[in-house]
């Protein structure tokens, strides 16, 4: 069969899926009165107009990148993985701890364990799912989803009990030290002389999270393992009959999918708030499912849809602050119609978008 | 091109409008959201009514992520907006970092202390709220056995629960109260389900008349009561219309009175902790039409009777966050 070009099928179809999506939030936005072009120009200036704006659609975008790379690289081998939001939930806690148990003199120090310590963390949350889905079948999607729950309760029961900070009631820990201070965006930039808003919260972890998508492609499209994943993602069965361990693949993947998910800690605990606290992943685990989608599980393309979801989040907030007529579950609304339109709705405009190209080759040749 | 010339016009009309709400008080609402139907509801009627009463605008918005809280409050900040109102200690980190930032702005968190000079701590005496509930529970008790529903696992609710014991206890000492808190996650405030679960299974261990201080929760647990007959307690706001004849009271807590106080005062908020107590009107119970048939002239007189004793300081509740532990079970 034929198939449309690649650039077709990474930008054309994304980019119509969004044009399509943003007609829709435009009715909806009409249909209580405001006018939609006021609230687009809004989310993009309020997302891109401002150092500030973009050092959070930035930060934002960290966070969904790690969770579309986590989903992907499941994808990859055909594991649904829903189960990023605990696994990044859980890996807070090995950043805390890491971070806790040393006066750590500088964050280029803290760092690299801070990373392993998010990594095993999230690893370990997924390895029980895999092992059960590897070893007994148990399907991924019921047993990454519970764990959500069992990791939510982890946190509540450590953050009311042993990390908890004695002097607040909210449920956190105490204030990581300076020394585990991850440089900002602003800090970063201040001696080149470019000025960025201070209190954005940028901060390196966008150059790990950029490392990690670098990482995937290397390990998916150039390595044996990665080849390997593939293999089984697109047949199991002949995976099998060439002789790769459905086992191993299915818990390695799990691994690597896991600790991507946890690297959102880094991001988050060590780079924003720099505390543990209670919800900090706040459904960036269930974006990654959106983002891994859009993208088409290639890294470059979750670059640029988290890229664009960080523009959503951050544009929307700034939509409610310039239009009080539009309540929060009003820019809920739009952000779900643009996921709907990308991810749910994609072959809605693919089959078209294919039959359109099969029909221009046919005309040429 | 029509779709350039709306963005044109957007932008220069966007020029005007930016120097707007320069000093206007704001207010921002915990991840809940404003229509929670108990805490954050409660501000907003206590800003309404500044905006009614005084004819003066305020600004507000309802945070959908934590990392919005510091950007919330440095936008307002920044904007001028003075002074910017916080409802929930979750604020409580985040406003320590902040409010050194803008020492010309006042600040203003509810349920509880920040201890910097910009800064006004508004904190409720739950515990004697609760301790006013918990005489009328042990009145109203036919079993001697009365239950308490807290939402989530925190000092906070811990320290509403110890005041209500304290109440039971000091009118019968024979009295058993048995306690459950819905879960340990913010989810536990808005669990109906849960609520009217937990409050079945302490109605099986005999309770009759079962507290509920646990936000949305307390609308399964209130109806759960309703439906098997027993009493309930309301807390918050006065929550005595939702079931008439089966509500018993409710424990208010004046949130709008806060705010209201903290607009009234604008950009010369006095800082500083800041207690609403029984004696100035911060904690409540609630008696009105719905429940002036249950709620016995016998009950009345005791309980006005601690309320006056609390006020005067002839009884001492004791405070479960001054020490993170109570007194008696």
């Amino acid at each position: 069969m034929d198939k449309i070009p690649r650039w077709a099928d990474i930008f054309l179809v994304p980019f119509i899926n969004l044009v399509l999506a943003f007609a829709a939030s435009g009715l909806v936005v009409l249909a209580i009165g405001e006018n939609p072009f006021d609230a687009i120009y809004y989310m993009i200036r309020g997302a891109l107009g401002s150092t500030s704006g973009l050092g959070y659609t930035l930060y934002y975008a960290t966070n969904y990148i790690f969770t579309g790379l986590a989903v992907a690289v499941a994808f990859h081998a055909r594991l649904f993985n829903i189960g990023g939001e605990g696994q990044a939930a859980v890996s807070g806690i090995g950043v805390a701890v890491v971070v806790l148990a040393f006066d750590w003199p500088h964050w280029a120090l803290a760092l690299p364990f801070a990373i392993i310590g998010a990594g095993v963390m999230g690893a370990a949350w997924a390895f029980i799912p895999a092992y059960l889905q590897a070893k007994r079948g148990s399907h991924i999607v019921i047993t990454t989803i519970m764990f959500n729950f069992i990791g939510a309760a982890l946190m509540g029961f450590l953050l009311n009990g042993i990390l908890k900070n004695p002097n607040t009631q909210n449920a956190e820990s105490i204030g990581f030290g300076p020394g585990a201070h991850l440089p900002t965006a602003h800090e970063v930039l201040a001696p080149l002389g470019i000025a960025f808003s201070k209190s954005a919260p940028l901060n390196i972890s966008f150059l790990l999270a950029l490392l990690c998508a670098a990482g995937v492609w290397f390990l998916l499209w150039r390595t044996r393992l990665g080849y390997q994943i593939r293999a089984f993602g697109q047949s199991e069965a002949a995976a099998k009959y060439a002789g790769i361990s459905s086992v191993k693949i299915i818990i390695l993947t799990m691994l690597i999918s896991g600790a991507l998910a946890g690297m959102l800690s880094i991001n988050v605990v060590m780079g924003e708030q720099e505390r543990l606290i209670k919800e900090f992943v706040e459904g960036a685990g269930f974006v990654g499912i959106a983002v891994a989608l859009m993208g088409r599980s290639h890294p470059f393309g979750i670059v640029l849809a988290a890229l664009l979801f960080g523009m959503l989040t951050q544009g929307g907030f700034e939509l409610l602050w310039e239009m009080p007529a539009i309540s929060r579950e009003m820019v809920l609304v739009i952000q779900a119609l643009i996921i709907l339109f990308t991810g749910a709705l994609d072959n809605m405009v693919r089959d078209p978008v294919e039959k359109l190209f099969r029909r221009i080759r046919k005309g040429r040749i | 091109m029509s779709f350039t010339k709306a963005i044109l016009g957007t932008a220069s009309a966007l020029a005007i409008t930016a120097t707007a709400a320069l000093s206007d008080p704001a207010i921002i609402y915990d991840l809940g959201g404003k229509f929670d139907k108990s805490f954050n509801e409660a501000a907003s009627k206590g800003a309404d009514r500044w905006a009614k009463e005084s004819g003066g605008k305020y600004r507000e918005i309802e945070l959908s992520s934590e990392a919005q809280r510091e950007q919330a409050l440095r936008r307002f900040a920044e904007d001028g907006a003075n002074p910017v109102v916080m409802t929930g200690f979750a604020f409580a980190s985040t406003l320590d970092t902040v409010a050194p930032d803008y020492p010309d702005t006042k600040f203003a968190i509810i349920d509880m202390v920040v201890d910097k000079p910009n800064v006004r701590s508004v904190v409720f005496s739950e515990h004697e709220g609760s301790y006013l509930v918990g005489v009328a529970a042990a009145m109203a008790s036919k079993t001697g056995t009365v239950g308490f529903i807290g939402g989530m696992d925190v000092p906070l609710i811990r320290k509403f629960a110890c005041g209500y014991v304290q109440g039971v206890k000091a009118t019968n000492p024979d009295a058993k109260v048995i306690q459950n808190m819905t879960g340990t996650t913010p989810t536990a405030w808005n669990d109906p389900v849960k609520g009217a679960e937990l409050t079945k299974a302490q109605i099986a261990q005999k309770a009759d008349v079962v507290y509920a201080a646990a936000g949305g929760t307390g609308v399964g647990v209130l109806q759960a009561a309703a439906d098997e007959g027993i009493y309930s307690i309301g807390v918050d706001s006065n929550q005595n219309y939702l079931h008439p004849g089966s509500v018993l009271t409710s424990m208010v807590k004046r949130v709008d009175v806060a705010v209201f106080d903290a607009f009234s005062q604008g950009a010369d908020l006095t800082t500083g902790f800041h207690v609403l107590g029984l004696a100035n009107g911060g904690v409540d119970y609630a008696l009105d039409e719905y429940n002036a048939k249950i709620f016995t002239a016998d009950i009345k007189a005791a309980v006005d009777a601690a309320k006056a004793d609390i006020i005067s300081g002839k009884i001492k509740v004791h405070d479960y966050m001054s020490d993170n532990n109570c007194p008696i079970e």
